[in-house]
């Protein structure tokens, strides 16, 4: 038997809509499986992980806590990936943006104004896109390949604040434990609903979504971005500009990322310490792609990465299953999204050899 | 400085250089065909896994290491049937291999972190070995050691003086060409990408056998994407990695004799130096336009369907 | 069907073939035979189906049914080794080269598995000196130009000893020169006994070379018949199978105002393997069409890119439109002063092939019609059922077929997608028009209203620039031709003093020296 593919004259909405479901369903049965071999109920590992989260309401909350980040963050890498810029340093435009905004609340501790938290908003979105243009620039510039320097700047950004919250930053009156002093109450993002843990970022997270959405699909500029991604040689027929476009899309994503990261310390940490990195950057490349890089599909894929974060803790408590299984799960479901996405532009035939023929 | 410090370190350097030696060598491989797999650093680490876990249960270092090989293999075949057969993203595709691989070795290595680690031990070519400074450096080392710098001369040999080699960078230049002539595109393309699979497992296992010797999750530590920027700076040729492969060990060796002198920079910027060092390299090579063009694969991480 | 077996010994008999590409019947119930020693041409027009026949008797693909029979026994071709072990050898139209490689390199992976690369080095040199066709095994194929490639391709083939070369489209790149030489070398090799399948649809050619000739239309096989025994009128005819409107040209004054001025355009070249340009001067004057011939690889993309602004020039007088300098203007700009632009490439460059035709309207016109297409100031909302609308109306003038209400590009045959091209840009009503291989891979018919579309906005008073490979074509919508070799461009000259034999000299100079004198377009024009 030998699998070949066929070219669809035009691609199919049907298959577009529905590939992310089958992927979905792939990865429930994968998991199925994998919890069969750990030994595990599956129906019961399965109820916990992607059920149980959603019928209590301080987990919903944790979930909507938990995809705030990711989504703002795939909001970005879907502006990059469409226009065909691979950005895949998110993690450290993360990071550098919530120590950028946290730069007022450390060195101005007691600093109190309705302003500040716009302004540390804003510093966040700009350290978040300062270290985007890193990559961008070299790229823009020289050729340098984006997805090689932007990952390596991640490591380079771990160490950085890593050494701000153990040097320079750290809280003289921390117990000696790595971190800055805790922000005052006027640099603390407010709560969604009184005393809960979700904070104002989710907020941020609907308007971007929305706003994005509208870009990419109601505007020249949207439009701009889809050519350069789908054929940059036509793009350049057009008279758009390949590189003004990596620094846009690299801009755009670094202000999202950094957003994220500050309204984290500002609105879950109160404080910048050395547990921010947490792989969001990594994570939100699939929830970009489990949202078919639509940011109002990436509202959805957010939450259902975050439901299978929030799933992992409560499975860890719940069955003693190891909440790595987290990362295996999300890892198969950016393999099977991919592998779905095939249908959309091509039939899947299989041939018995015999009639097969050819050398391919 | 003591000539002993000085050939320690060299070794240190050699012990540093290896795993990026080899996993350089199979990704320059499967780009030579003309596909581009991201996913070194994730084959990686599930060689490091598979490795130390089997060296662990078995007590045997090279079974551990033989097994590491196989692992990559399979695990790139994953990669191999997306974008081969499924024609999907190769860039995206690539990071979803890593992504697998660093959550998968992580839940496969959770019982062993912590525990100590069997080394490969050295092989000591008898006499040679007992030669006064060159001889632990140069026949005094593990066999990981010995088989990276053959394999380097075995692929440089394989591409440039046999068909096959011929007829795999004929596919990374123009596969249309290639399936036009007859030339079987797809399973060459299948086996380079295993190759690199098999290569980046046994550096994997050089990491957590010989390196650490012990497994620490995400132990890799970004060392599979400075292996793709190895392949990038070598201008996709064998010889040439050897040189970027043991600057990069000698820049990663450095950090730690830099606090031993007392030079007084935070070890973070230490660490950082490594990437540092690639984010300028690249600059550096990026910069010769007309060398990077006549040397990349003409087809790298264009997807092909052939026609029937 | 075919009356010829009793003189002549078949070596190739082809009967029933059908080849189904999903919905598409490319090859319907095809036969054709192939006699020893004579040269047979398959002709038929771009999209009849020869390439896929000839495809599958190379085992590069696989027929649907039907059978081939090869000195009499009933054969099945698996693959291209498969057919190179039987003797049949190709030369490809769009060449199976590899450039990073050299070109013994590119010899030895066409033949058996044991040669030694020393030996192969030896006999590439005597077989191509043989044949007349020399070449130096050592150099890389990526810095040889089309016609030493195709050089190789063809001594490559006759390193296998092959009883049946075919050729598809060989002279389509080749100096009218070049094609002679080939021809006789064609001639030699069918004496010594060989066959040959030669694929195009030049009539003068099969005429001149061919002594039988198989037509295929639409996949269908309309008739067989000795070529020298037809008109050119007649093959045409059998080959389309519909009259095609003949193209009517008016002679153009030439004395209109200047509304594309190049001036010593110079550019160098952007990638390793691409040609520089050369002190390029041209004035296109309204009411003309000009047209540039020459060989595929002498710079005409690279003039094409430079005129759009593509690439920009250093100087802002280097190219002057409508008597605004626009040297350093981007190529929005530079549509907004009133200039237009075809590439060569459909889908991928003048298209984006998964995009609506709409989509693809939007693509050119997004600068030059923004008052229209574009709503909410800066904010640039697309106004899309304003772009659906004259997307229509372009599909309607030019008559482009198409299935569904707004397909995709790459859903379009190459015909109907290039007229949808070609309207977009007429639509507008362009002062200046450059037009980069305007029918290249394109059916008669569609061609042909093409270029008479063309010479109507010239009479109109627009200026035209044709750049084509074809020299039919360039002598069929020309004022004025100028020939583009190595990068420089000859004085243009009025078409009526120009021949093929004028053009093909032209086509081996090289012209940056004369060139480099400017302004010497102003006398002759």
């Amino acid at each position: 038997m030998i699998l070949f593919l066929e070219k669809r004259a035009n691609y199919s909405p049907l298959f577009s809509a529905l590939s992310p479901v089958l992927a979905l369903a792939f990865t429930l049965v994968f998991g199925t499986i994998m919890f069969s071999m750990l030994g595990v109920d599956p129906a019961k590992a399965l109820y916990t992980y992607f059920v149980f989260p959603l019928t209590d309401a301080y987990l919903i909350e944790q979930i909507i806590l938990k995809a705030t980040p990711l989504i703002l963050i795939a909001i970005g890498l879907s502006v990059c990936f469409r226009s065909g810029n691979w950005n895949i340093g998110a993690e450290g435009q993360y990071l550098i943006g919530g120590m950028f905004g946290a730069i007022i609340p450390v060195y101005f501790n007691d600093f109190q104004s309705p302003l500040l938290l716009p302004m540390m908003m804003i510093m966040g979105m700009i350290g978040g896109a300062l270290f985007a243009a890193i990559p961008a620039f070299l790229k823009a510039r020289f050729g340098t390949n984006e997805i090689l320097t932007s990952l390596m700047l991640v490591y380079i950004a771990q160490q950085f604040v890593d050494w701000l919250v153990r040097g320079p930053w750290r809280d003289p009156q921390g117990m000696g434990f790595p971190g800055t002093k805790s922000f005052n109450e006027s640099a603390i993002l407010p709560e969604l609903i009184p005393n809960g843990d979700a904070h104002f970022g989710t907020v941020f997270a609907v308007l971007v979504a929305i706003g994005v959405w509208f870009m990419l699909s109601k505007t020249l500029k949207g439009f701009e971005v889809t050519v350069l991604g789908e054929c940059p040689r036509a793009g350049r027929f057009a008279g758009f500009s390949t590189k003004q476009m990596t620094i846009f899309a690299f801009l755009l994503s670094g202000a999202l990322a950094g957003l994220a990261g500050i309204a984290e310390v500002s609105g879950s940490v109160e404080k910048l310490d050395d547990k921010l990195s947490l792989g969001y950057g990594f994570t939100a490349i699939i929830v970009a792609f489990l949202g078919r890089l639509n940011p109002l599909g990436i509202l959805v894929a957010g939450l259902i990465l975050a439901l299978s974060y929030i799933g992992g803790e409560e499975a860890k408590i719940a069955l003693q299953v190891s909440n790595r299984a987290t990362n295996v799960f999300q890892g198969l479901l950016l393999f099977f999204v991919l592998a779905c996405d095939t249908l959309i532009h091509y039939r899947i035939r299989l041939v018995t050899s015999s009639k097969a023929g050819g050398t391919g | 400085m003591d000539a002993q410090i000085v050939v320690s370190i060299l070794i240190s350097v050699c012990v540093a250089s290896t795993p990026l030696l080899l996993a350089a060598t199979g990704e320059l491989v499967v780009e030579r065909s003309g596909v581009l797999n991201l996913g070194v650093e994730g084959m990686m680490i599930i060689g490091a896994v598979a490795g130390f876990s089997v060296a662990q249960i078995t007590g045997n270092p090279y079974i551990g290491a033989l097994v590491a090989i196989g692992a990559g293999a399979v695990f790139s075949l994953l990669f191999a049937f997306l974008t081969l057969s499924l024609v999907t993203n190769q860039v995206a595709t690539g990071l979803a291999l890593t992504i697998l691989g660093l959550g998968l070795s992580g839940m496969i290595g959770e019982g062993f972190v912590g525990q100590p680690g069997i080394k490969m031990t050295p092989i000591d070519i008898p006499i040679l070995s007992d030669l006064p400074l060159v001889g632990k450096l140069l026949f005094g080392q593990d066999a990981i050691f010995y088989t990276s710098l053959i394999l380097v001369g075995l692929v440089s040999w394989f591409l440039f003086r046999t068909r096959a080699g011929l007829m795999l960078r004929s596919v990374g230049d123009n596969a249309k060409s290639a399936h036009a002539l007859g030339i079987p595109v797809i399973r060459i393309r299948y086996m380079a990408v295993m190759f690199g699979g098999a290569c980046s497992g046994l550096a994997g296992a050089h990491l957590s056998l010989v390196y650490v010797p012990q497994w620490v999750e995400g132990m890799t530590a970004g060392r599979g994407w400075i292996a793709l920027a190895l392949v990038v700076f070598a201008s996709w040729r064998p010889a040439r990695l050897l040189v970027g492969a043991y600057l990069f060990g000698a820049v990663t060796i450095a950090q730690f004799h830099a606090q031993a002198l007392g030079i007084s920079i935070p070890a973070q910027f230490l660490t950082s130096l490594p990437y540092l060092a690639t984010i300028i390299v690249l600059v550096i090579i990026a910069r010769n336009r007309r060398m990077t063009m006549i040397n990349t694969p003409a087809s790298l991480g264009q997807p092909f369907v052939p026609d029937r | 069907m075919v009356d010829s077996d009793d003189n002549n010994k078949e070596l190739l008999s082809v009967s029933g073939i059908t080849k189904i590409f999903g919905t598409l019947k490319a090859n319907d119930n095809v036969d054709l035979i192939v006699n020893n020693g004579e040269i047979h041409a398959l002709l038929g027009e771009n999209g009849a189906g020869k390439s896929t026949l000839v495809k599958m008797l190379f085992g590069s693909l696989q027929p649907t049914s039907g059978t081939i029979v090869w000195r009499g026994n009933k054969v099945k071709i698996a693959n291209p080794s498969a057919a190179r072990i039987l003797g049949i050898g190709m030369v490809f139209q769009h060449f199976s080269l590899f450039d990073a490689l050299t070109v013994s390199e590119n010899i030895a992976l066409s033949l058996g598995d044991n040669i030694e690369m020393g030996e192969l080095a030896d006999k590439t040199r005597s077989v191509s000196q043989e044949y007349g066709l020399p070449l130096d095994p050592d150099a890389l194929v990526g810095d040889l130009s089309v016609g030493e490639r195709q050089r190789i391709e063809i001594v490559r083939c006759l390193l296998q000893d092959p009883a049946l070369i075919i050729l598809d489209e060989p002279t389509s790149v080749l100096t009218p020169q070049e094609a002679n030489k080939l021809f006789e070398t064609l001639e030699r090799l069918a004496d010594e006994g060989r066959s040959i399948l030669y694929i195009s649809h030049r009539l003068e050619e099969v005429q001149r070379l061919c002594s039988r000739a198989t037509i295929l239309r639409h996949g269908k096989v309309v008739d067989a018949c000795d070529p020298r025994e037809e008109t050119a009128a007649s093959l045409a005819s059998k080959m389309v199978g519909a009259e095609i409107d003949i193209v009517h040209r008016e002679t153009g004054s030439g004395t209109g105002d200047i509304l594309l001025k190049l001036n010593a355009l110079t550019m160098p070249p952007a990638t390793p393997f691409s040609m520089p340009l050369r002190g390029i001067s041209l004035d296109l004057r309204a009411g003309e069409v000009v047209g540039i011939a020459g060989v595929a690889g002498n710079g005409q993309s690279e003039l094409f890119e430079a005129i759009s602004g593509e690439a920009i020039q250093a100087d802002s007088d280097a190219i002057t439109i409508n008597g605004i300098p626009s040297g350093r203007l981007d190529i929005s700009e530079r549509r907004n002063l009133g200039a237009a632009f075809v590439p060569e490439e459909r889908l991928g460059h003048g298209a984006v092939p998964n995009f609506a035709l709409s989509e693809n309207l939007l693509l050119a016109r997004h600068s030059s019609d923004r008052a229209d297409f574009l709503g909410l100031g800066r904010m640039g909302v697309i106004r899309r059922s304003k772009v659906k609308v004259l997307s229509r109306q372009i599909i309607e003038d030019m008559d482009v077929r198409k299935s569904g209400e707004d397909p995709a590009a790459a859903a379009l045959s190459g015909g109907n997608l290039q007229k949808f091209i070609v309207g977009r840009e007429l639509d507008r009503n362009p002062s200046v028009l450059i037009v980069n291989q305007p029918t290249w891979g394109v059916d008669a018919g569609a061609a042909a209203r093409i270029r008479q579309a063309l010479i109507d906005l010239a009479a109109n008073g627009s200026a035209v620039m044709v750049i084509s490979q074809d020299l039919d074509e360039i002598f069929e919508v020309s004022d004025r031709i100028s020939v583009i070799s190595d990068g420089g461009l000859s004085e243009p000259e009025p078409a009526k003093n120009m021949t093929r034999e004028k053009i093909g000299m032209l086509m081996g100079v090289s012209h940056q020296n004369d060139a480099d004198t400017p302004n010497t377009q102003e006398a002759t024009a």
